[in-house]
């Protein structure tokens, strides 16, 4: 039988280097929507304590194990990678839950330039005393609905729709450009 | 004249350029300016409206005068001004609004017709008729009236919008702006320090004050590096245009203008800056005197003049005299003095004027006219014993000092007069109007001497910290000059001649008191009568001097006469830079789909829906045009099978125990009744009952839906159910989230759909009903199987993980194609739905009911749902409502064009008699004629009828044939098979 060849969202567009800032594709692997149902939040949170994951607080993320969790929007919340199935399967009943894998193209954008590299490009304070590691936003990157998540003192990982991967680059590589002009 | 030893200016680098194509020399550090005024060059430029010859006045952005093109890449940027732009080596400038050239300028005629064109003359002149207004008149006052040219080609150079966020953004790097940075930097605060010039200092780089003992610009170049050891972040070449909501100012970076080679840098940057707290230290605006003759060539601002001394080493003049109102422009006549250049007078308008000096004071004085053609070489002065002649090639002129209060009124507050500095300070903070959060200090606020900017500058910065809840430390302060400001205001002296006050717009004190006379009291409507005050600088150079001439022929005061509303931007801003980042690709992004590449692979052309890019159609060998290939495609699907992505179309996932409810409640027909595995085509209404968007749904199990939207209004639809969701339905218990991106979605249609899908799927398909869904596996993955039709044949929507869209797509098509099928595009696409009266955005165009769409059936009467209520309003259905119909065309050869009007056979074609439109055509390769869809009034009973379409825009006028809209398989046999 034949297989379908996997193609991933940005795939020969990244990475893109300049001097002060880097762009890779992020394949953060499974990703599930959780969007608990009314009076569930503290059930769902206790199965994902389970996975050693806390319920993001708007604005944020959290880490357990090999798994993260990032707050993705009014009541809900990504999960990324694989949530043992005997969790997945409690959860159901007490939230939505929805595949999202492959809705979005991921990069991370790292380098001393980052931040000003973002400036650029989204609205808010992304001063880290702002915008500490772990802290999530929903905002437009230019034109585009994304998600900003601070991964580290100089990296960020960018979640734009996946139809988006080229046009993200496109202005990401463009603001990397000029701010690497300024040396 | 260069002067030895003086200025800022790097001696060893020379740097070549060129203006009106005369190669000169400067150095680094000059401005164009300065490295003209060095270079002799005293005519720049020519009068906006008389064409008069001008000379510069300024040093800074304030420049009336001073407008050059500077060639940029091969294009001319018109209206730089020539104090801002700094030389680089090759630069080439031209001066404006002069032909055939500056010295012989053609339209100087313009001026010998002065006496007629006054404040008003156009207004006065251009009256009738009314219909030359845009045709005649306007285009020639346009042309006449002077300004550089714009480049005609679009900007393409690169510009950059920035964001940057700070506790304190500090607004002019003078001694005030230093002092109130490292006050609060010092204690810990986020600072911005921005600067209009490119390097900082102020007025300390115009003077030759010491400052703790040590020359100015040393003092500043030490503050300067302890800032940026504190982590602040300073913005040389950046004007802060505008006080905006919520501490949120505009800034203006010149970034790549003052460079030979800009390689990858944008020319310009907007920068949004959002500060907690702001202290503005933008510092003061000479101002001049009015008198007769005061624009020649060779007069300018006395500060500026020294300016040019003691920062970059040029002389203004060879025998310079000084007529001035206050101590200050004394400062101008011992500097020059001091460096070796000849005084001839100073000419102060004040009896009790100090007279000991080294070269000759005149006091009580006043210079009553000027001479020279095209530079000034001499001034007439009135003394208490007569008139004199004094010789000069530049006269300084000082007239006092305006604090920069523009920042401090962008929110409607008025500055009000200090009557011991005769000047206009910033409106008292907390009043109406005062931007939040802004603390004036230093000349900006009327504090005009060192000393005393540099303890106001500390003491703005404590005030910052205090609002920031930072404790700050008074630090001592640095000796320095503490001057008092002695200045008695005179505003004109009158006398024979012309004396201007708004060079830029060619405004004499004459049009001023014109405007009184003729009614224009107030000084807006002054303002408006004589355009002073409207050219680029914003009448920053001539706004207090002209509301003084026009308090005195008022005879109102000064403050009761008022200034004018103070709006952004504080300087020019460039559209380029306003718009940066929203030129060509970034004005919208685009959305490609996981079939793309594969399309473009098969050269098939990109069409735009939304912001989507889907293929128009797959040309062939021997298809010229995409008809060829549209009709190909069309016939390939009615007969074997055609592969289409349709991922574009929206997702929408909804999951909750009352997610059936929910869905009763936004669409027309009833949900809830659907069995699992069983999908309903159903309709959206807006609250005000009309058709919002239509789509499928389907129920993959018992508490969970999966609906499709419309490509063009799949974003409206999730807002829409958010909304309902959170504000009108908070008692139901659902989620919806969006999931169009996170599945590839392949249409599979025709009569030989399901014997391709049996050789994809792990399990043959078996019998499948029509509106059924079921999972599937396809390859070994997992996936959702639709049938479902949007062409009239047996159908199927296969979905994907989009991971898989390209090489199932690929697979889809290679398979179809050893069938005897293709690819199929969005001209395919739309043909097969016309021809079935399946519907788009073209007949759901906000302003049709279900009525209207024949769907009245959709509506269930059972329940309430959103848009109901209003959709049963009177006028809303019935025989005068304007019904979907089809059209045929009746002659050979005849098209039914969309967006042609119906009319009634013989009727006139006047909207009275308009009966319809039409929303969609093609030609039907099914049928061989041209059919349409379109809405006509009554039109379910007009089935038959003949009318007449007509298209005036594009001359067609052709009889149709109204009809059902459906033609082709009416009973759907096919569809359902």
């Amino acid at each position: 039988m034949a297989s379908l060849i996997e193609t991933p969202p940005c795939g020969d567009l990244l990475p893109v280097i300049v001097t002060g800032a880097q762009l890779v594709e992020l394949r953060p692997g499974p990703v599930l929507s959780i969007a608990p149902f009314h009076g569930q939040a503290a059930a769902v949170a206790a199965i994902l304590a389970e996975a050693g994951l806390d319920w993001p607080a708007p604005g944020t993320s959290g880490v357990g194990g090999s798994l993260a969790c990032l707050w993705a929007g009014r009541g809900t919340a990504f999960v990324l990678g694989p949530l043992p199935e005997p969790l997945a399967a409690r959860l159901a009943g007490h939230a939505a839950l929805t595949d999202q894998s492959d809705a979005w193209a991921a990069m991370q954008l790292r380098g001393p330039a980052a931040e000003a590299v973002l400036a650029r490009l989204v609205s808010l304070d992304l001063r880290i005393a702002a915008f500490p590691e772990g802290a999530v936003a929903r905002a437009p990157l230019n034109h585009m609905a994304a998600l900003v998540r601070r991964s580290g003192a100089d990296r960020f990982d960018l979640w734009v729709f996946r139809s988006m991967a080229q046009t993200a680059v496109h202005e990401l590589k463009a603001a990397m450009t000029s701010v690497a002009a300024r040396g | 004249m260069r002067i030895e030893g003086k200025g800022l200016i790097d001696r060893s680098q020379t740097l070549g350029f060129r203006f009106d194509g005369v190669e000169h020399v400067g150095f680094e550090g000059d401005t164009l300016a300065s490295a003209l005024l060095a270079s002799g060059q005293r005519l720049i430029g020519r009068s906006f409206k008389y064409h008069r010859p001008r000379g510069l006045v300024f040093a800074g952005s304030e420049e009336p005068n001073g407008l050059v093109t500077v060639r940029r890449d091969g294009a001319g940027v018109p209206n730089v001004r020539a104090t801002m732009q700094e030389l680089h080596q090759g630069l080439e400038a031209d001066s404006q609004n002069r032909w055939p050239s500056l010295r012989f300028d053609a339209m100087q005629v313009n001026d010998l017709f002065a006496p007629f064109l006054g404040a008003g003359f156009y207004y006065k002149t251009f009256m009738w008729p009314r219909a030359f207004w845009e045709g005649l008149y306007e285009p020639l006052i346009r042309r006449a009236a002077g300004l550089g040219r714009l480049p005609q080609e679009p900007e393409v150079a690169p510009y950059e919008k920035v964001w940057a966020h700070c506790d304190l953004l500090v607004i002019g790097a003078g001694p005030a702006g230093i002092m109130a940075a490292l006050t609060a930097a010092r204690a810990g605060a986020d600072v911005i320090l921005a600067d209009e010039d490119a390097r900082p200092g102020g007025r300390l780089l115009a003077e030759t004050h010491e400052v703790g003992g040590q020359p100015g610009p040393a003092w500043v170049a030490a503050a300067m590096a302890e800032l940026r050891d504190l982590g602040v972040r300073v913005m040389p070449r950046t004007t802060v245009t505008g006080a905006y909501d919520d501490g949120t100012f505009g800034a203006l970076e010149r970034v790549a203008l003052h460079l030979a080679r800009p390689g990858d840098l944008p020319r310009e940057a907007f920068w949004r800056i959002v500060a907690r707290r702001a202290v503005l230290a933008a510092g003061a605006q000479e101002r001049l005197i009015a008198f007769p003759g005061n624009d020649r060539p060779g007069v300018m601002a006395a500060g500026a003049v020294r300016a040019y001394l003691n920062r970059w080493g040029v002389a203004a003049g060879s025998r310079v005299a000084v007529f001035t109102n206050n101590d200050d422009g004394h400062r101008t006549a011992r500097d020059l003095h001091a460096a070796g250049i000849e005084v001839t007078a100073l000419i102060d308008a004040r009896a009790d004027a100090r007279l000991d000096a080294p070269f000759q004071v005149l006091r009580g004085a006043k210079v009553l006219g000027t001479e020279g053609r095209l530079a000034l070489k001499s001034v007439t002065v009135e003394t208490d014993h007569g008139t004199r002649r004094v010789p000069a090639d530049c006269l300084a002129v000082s007239g006092g000092w305006n604090p920069a209060v523009h920042l401090a009124c962008h929110h409607g507050a008025r500055p009000w007069w200090r009557e011991e500095i005769a000047a206009f300070v910033p409106p008292h903070p907390g009043k109406p109007g005062t931007v939040p959060g802004l603390i004036p200090c230093g000349a900006a606020a009327g504090v005009f001497s060192t000393a005393g900017c540099l303890a106001d500058g500390q003491r703005a910065g404590l005030e910052a910290l205090a609002a920031l809840d930072r404790a700050g430390e008074p630090a001592p302060l640095p000796e320095a000059e503490d001057a008092p400001v002695r200045v008695t205001p005179l505003w004109e002296v009158r006398g024979e001649g012309r004396a201007f006050l708004d060079m830029a717009n060619d405004v004499t004190t004459k049009d001023v008191r014109l405007a009184a006379t003729e009614g224009f009291t107030s000084v807006e409507h002054m303002k408006r009568y004589t355009t002073q005050g409207m050219a680029l600088d914003q009448g920053r150079g001539s706004n207090v001097a002209a509301l003084a001439v026009l308090a005195e022929a008022t005879g109102q005061s000064v403050p009761a006469t008022g200034t004018t509303t103070y709006r952004p931007p504080f300087t020019p801003v460039s559209i380029a830079a306003m718009g940066a980042g929203g030129r060509g690709k970034g004005f919208a992004p685009e959305r490609l789909t996981t079939s793309h590449r594969a399309a473009l692979d098969r050269l098939a052309p990109m069409i735009e829906a939304g912001l989507w890019y889907r293929p128009s159609h797959f040309p062939r060998t021997g298809e010229p045009t995409w008809k060829e290939a549209c009709d190909r495609e069309v016939a390939t699907v009615r007969s074997r099978v055609g592969i289409c992505d349709v991922s574009t179309l929206g997702k929408i996932d909804v999951q909750g125990p009352d997610a059936a409810a929910f869905l009763d409640f936004v669409y027309t027909n009833t949900m809830s009744t659907l069995s699992p595995g069983r999908v309903r085509y159903g309709l959206m209404l807006r609250e005000d009952g009309m058709v919002m968007d239509d789509g499928t749904c389907a129920r993959l199990g018992e508490g969970h839906f999966l609906i499709t939207t419309t490509t063009a209004a799949a974003g409206q639809v999730m807002r829409h159910l958010d909304f309902v969701a959170q504000a009108l339905r908070p008692d139901l218990d659902l989620r919806a989230i969006s999931v169009t991106e996170a599945w590839a979605q392949f249409a599979v249609t025709g009569p030989k759909a399901r014997r391709l899908l049996d050789g994809i799927l792990d399990q043959p398909l078996d019998e499948m009903a029509f509106m059924a869904c079921r999972d599937v596996q396809l390859h070994g993955v997992a996936a959702r199987l639709f049938r479902i039709s949007f062409s009239g044949e047996e159908g199927y929507e296969v979905a994907v993980p989009a991971r898989y869209g390209n090489a199932l797509y690929r697979d889809l098509v290679a398979r179809a194609e050893a069938m005897g099928g293709c690819a199929y595009g969005m001209e395919a696409l739309n043909v097969l739905r016309i021809e079935k009266g399946f519907l788009t955005h073209a007949e759901l165009h906000g302003r049709t009911t279900a009525f209207d769409l024949g769907l009245q059936g959709l509506m269930s009467r059972k329940k309430d749902f959103i848009g109901r209520a209003a959709s049963e309003r009177p006028g809303l259905s019935g025989p005068d409502r304007q019904q979907l119909v089809g059209l045929k065309a009746t002659g050979r050869g005849d098209a039914v064009l969309a967006g042609a009007h119906l009319f009634p056979q013989g009727a006139e074609p006047v909207p009275m008699n308009d009966l319809g439109y039409v929303t969609s055509a093609c030609w039907s390769p099914t049928l061989g004629l041209s059919i349409g869809l379109g809405f006509l009034r009554d039109g379910r009973t007009r089935h038959g009828e003949r009318l007449q379409l007509l298209d005036s825009l594009r001359g067609v006028d052709v009889t149709v044939e109204v009809t059902a809209p459906v033609f082709y398989d009416p009973d759907g046999v096919r569809m359902r098979g």
